[in-house]
């Protein structure tokens, strides 16, 4: 199910390539710079200092009308510092519409994906990469090809999947008369729980991690899963903590399947009551961007503190 | 979405590399025994739920599309009648027309975006790392929220898009509100949002291109632009291959954008085809019809990752 897997793995992965910084030789280091390097200096400055306002400037300026009263927000909509600076959107936000409630449900099921992926990609993608036994390789390549089935397709029946669940939600043993898992948290967690990349992505980590390891151990008379959970675990520490980072920004980011499977207004998360928002307060930027600013906060924050980990963790996943 | 993952490492090599240990000898011992048992217990609760949320779904959404499976009522088998519908269906033509100008807009745009800003910074200068991270901010944001500050920025009258072209004297479009323009701007949307992953991937690829390579263009007096031409295109083919892959089936698969911002209006101008499925499936609870176009939907992707297979990546596959 793509509700948990991460858009940003790509980036993170060729990210780590990029540590070391480029091979085009950059312009020499020399006191003496001949014109024409200057000109080429400046207009690199001027080129990357004008993308990076493009992607920023509208981060800063929803943030900015966030703090408008409504009086300034049309009539100012230019002032780059509020002329005066208020938290009444924020309050309207918190109060018109429950979002203190869907900052809590997204935050509830972000989290149950990061620990439910952590747990079992750790798992499965140490027996991948680690134990040997019949029908691994056939199951591996399952799993790998799943990854580049469209979410589309799988979309309708994962709905109906989870109305069928027997005994959930009023269902009969044959899983027919109710609603089975739809509208609780299940719906959103269970499809999310085991994602093909989290454990594509744990067997790459623990790959690279030598066999002789786990010989030793198991030369030692340890059991197997005190191999995995002493031996190898404590070494995939780094692959763990980048895997929770995407997981969290994709559970807390996912849009479509929540929409599909929450009706109740309490259940909804960060990002369908936002699209809500949108449809009811088209024109009342204040509030919606408020509400844009709460939605984006902690994923945003989580990028900055862990921009740096990420990099490092996910060359060494790369490295193989 | 899920694609993206198949970047860290082609499917081919994963496969080949699992399978050495499977043709080994196999120990005879009780401990091999053990471990598989291990194994199994490792694996099963992982593979029960990707056989209860991945398998069985995609196998239920093949026989489905041949039912008139609509949540209530009846429902039975009715063979091809979905996708004879289909082809009768004006709005699916709608909206594979709105995909189709989607799609054909926003590959090339963000291919060329990304590459762009990739050369832009592959510096060996520790400010290049920053400019990097201001880059990719974009891509952080879900896309409801950007979709929401993209509202702001495009409102006809006081949004920051309209208010920049009048500094050059351009009398903006009503951008959402317009018909003619509400696809464009979501295109445009979408490659902001989207490009610092493909600029990330641009980068990586850059990386692998070998100094000499520069230096040999440069003594035969080569341009920047031949540079470009002659050394970087051809040893990022790989990369433009998985970068365009990558464009085209999440081009395909467009909604989030077309949900919160438009609707799918004004005047059809943005129903795509996930759009179209969604309001089918759970909209109109016709989820057997729904089957049917989400697997034409699925056949026209894997067409265009063969054709797109066979423009970029000809030297290799």
């Amino acid at each position: 199910m793509s509700a948990q897997t991460a858009p940003g793995l790509s980036v993170a992965a060729t990210t780590a390539a990029l540590a070391d910084g480029g091979s085009r030789p950059a312009a020499p280091h020399t006191r003496h710079r001949t014109s024409a390097q200057r000109v080429g200096a400046l207009a690199w400055w001027v080129a990357v200092v004008v993308v990076a306002i493009l992607t920023v400037f509208p981060l800063f300026w929803t943030l900015v009308t966030s703090l408008k009263p409504a009086g300034d927000i049309l009539s100012g909509a230019l002032d780059l510092v509020p002329r005066t600076v208020t938290l009444e959107n924020y309050d309207r936000v918190l109060t018109e519409v429950p979002f203190g409630r869907y900052f809590a449900n997204s935050m509830l099921l972000a989290v149950a994906g990061v620990v439910l992926n952590l747990f079992f990609g750790s798992l499965a993608g140490y027996a991948f990469a680690k134990l040997k036994f019949r029908g691994r390789r056939a199951l591996f390549v399952t799993l790998l090809g799943s990854l580049m089935v469209p979410g589309i397709v799988t979309m309708v029946p994962s709905f109906l999947v989870l109305r069928a669940i027997p005994f959930a939600g009023g269902n009969n043993v044959v899983g027919q008369g109710g609603v089975g898992l739809l509208n609780t948290w299940w719906a959103i967690i269970l499809p999310g729980a085991a994602g093909a990349f989290a454990v594509f992505f744990m067997r790459q980590f623990f790959s690279s991690i030598p066999d002789e390891l786990g010989e030793a151990a198991r030369i030692d008379g340890a059991s197997e899963f005190r191999i995995f959970a002493q031996v190898y675990l404590p070494l995939a520490k780094a692959g763990a903590a980048v895997l929770a980072i995407l997981t969290f920004q994709a559970g807390w980011n996912s849009f479509m399947w929540p929409l599909i499977v929450l009706n109740v207004q309490e259940m909804w998360t960060v990002q369908v009551g936002l699209a809500s928002f949108v449809t009811d307060y088209a024109t009342d930027y204040g509030p919606l961007m408020a509400g844009t600013v709460i939605t984006s906060l902690p994923v945003l924050l989580l990028f900055v503190f862990a921009q740096r980990y990420i990099i490092e963790g996910v060359s060494h996943v790369n490295a193989r | 979405m899920t694609v993206t993952t198949a970047a860290t490492a082609p499917p081919g090599r994963a496969a080949a590399e699992s399978a050495a240990p499977a043709l080994a000898p196999r120990p005879p011992s009780r401990q091999w025994r053990i471990q598989e048992r291990w194994a199994w217990l490792f694996v099963a609760l992982p593979i029960a739920l990707f056989a209860v949320f991945v398998v069985i779904p995609a196998g239920m959404a093949l026989v489905m599309s041949f039912t008139s499976y609509s949540v209530i009522g009846d429902s039975g088998w009715v063979g091809l009648d979905n996708y004879r519908r289909l082809f009768l269906d004006p709005y699916f033509f709608i909206a594979l027309r709105n995909t189709a100008y989607y799609t054909l807009l926003f590959v090339p745009l963000g291919i060329v975006v990304a590459l762009a800003t990739a050369l832009l910074l592959n510096r060996n200068v520790r400010v290049a790392s920053l400019f990097r991270t201001f880059f990719y901010v974009p891509v952080v944001s879900s896309t409801v929220a950007t979709a929401t500050i993209w509202l702001w920025l495009l409102n006809p009258q006081f949004g920051m898009v309209n208010i920049a072209l009048g500094w050059f004297g351009i009398d903006g479009p009503a951008w959402l509100y317009d018909s003619n323009w509400a696809m464009s701007a979501i295109v445009l949307m979408s490659v902001w949002a989207g490009f610092g992953t493909n600029m990330m991937i641009y980068l990586g690829g850059l990386q692998g291109i070998p100094p000499q390579l520069y230096e040999a263009a440069r003594i035969d007096g080569a341009g920047w632009w031949q540079q470009l031409r002659y050394v970087v295109m051809p040893s990022l083919s790989r990369t433009t291959f998985l970068v365009s892959t990558l464009l085209v089936i999440g081009a395909f698969q467009v909604f989030d954008q077309a949900y919160v911002l438009t609707k799918g209006g004004p005047g059809n101008s943005t129903i795509t085809l996930v759009y179209y499925i969604y309001t089918q499936g759970f909209g109109n609870l016709e989820m057997g019809y729904a089957s049917a176009i989400s697997f034409v939907l699925f056949a026209i992707i894997a067409v265009f990752a063969v054709i797109n297979a066979r423009v970029t990546g000809r030297d290799h596959t």
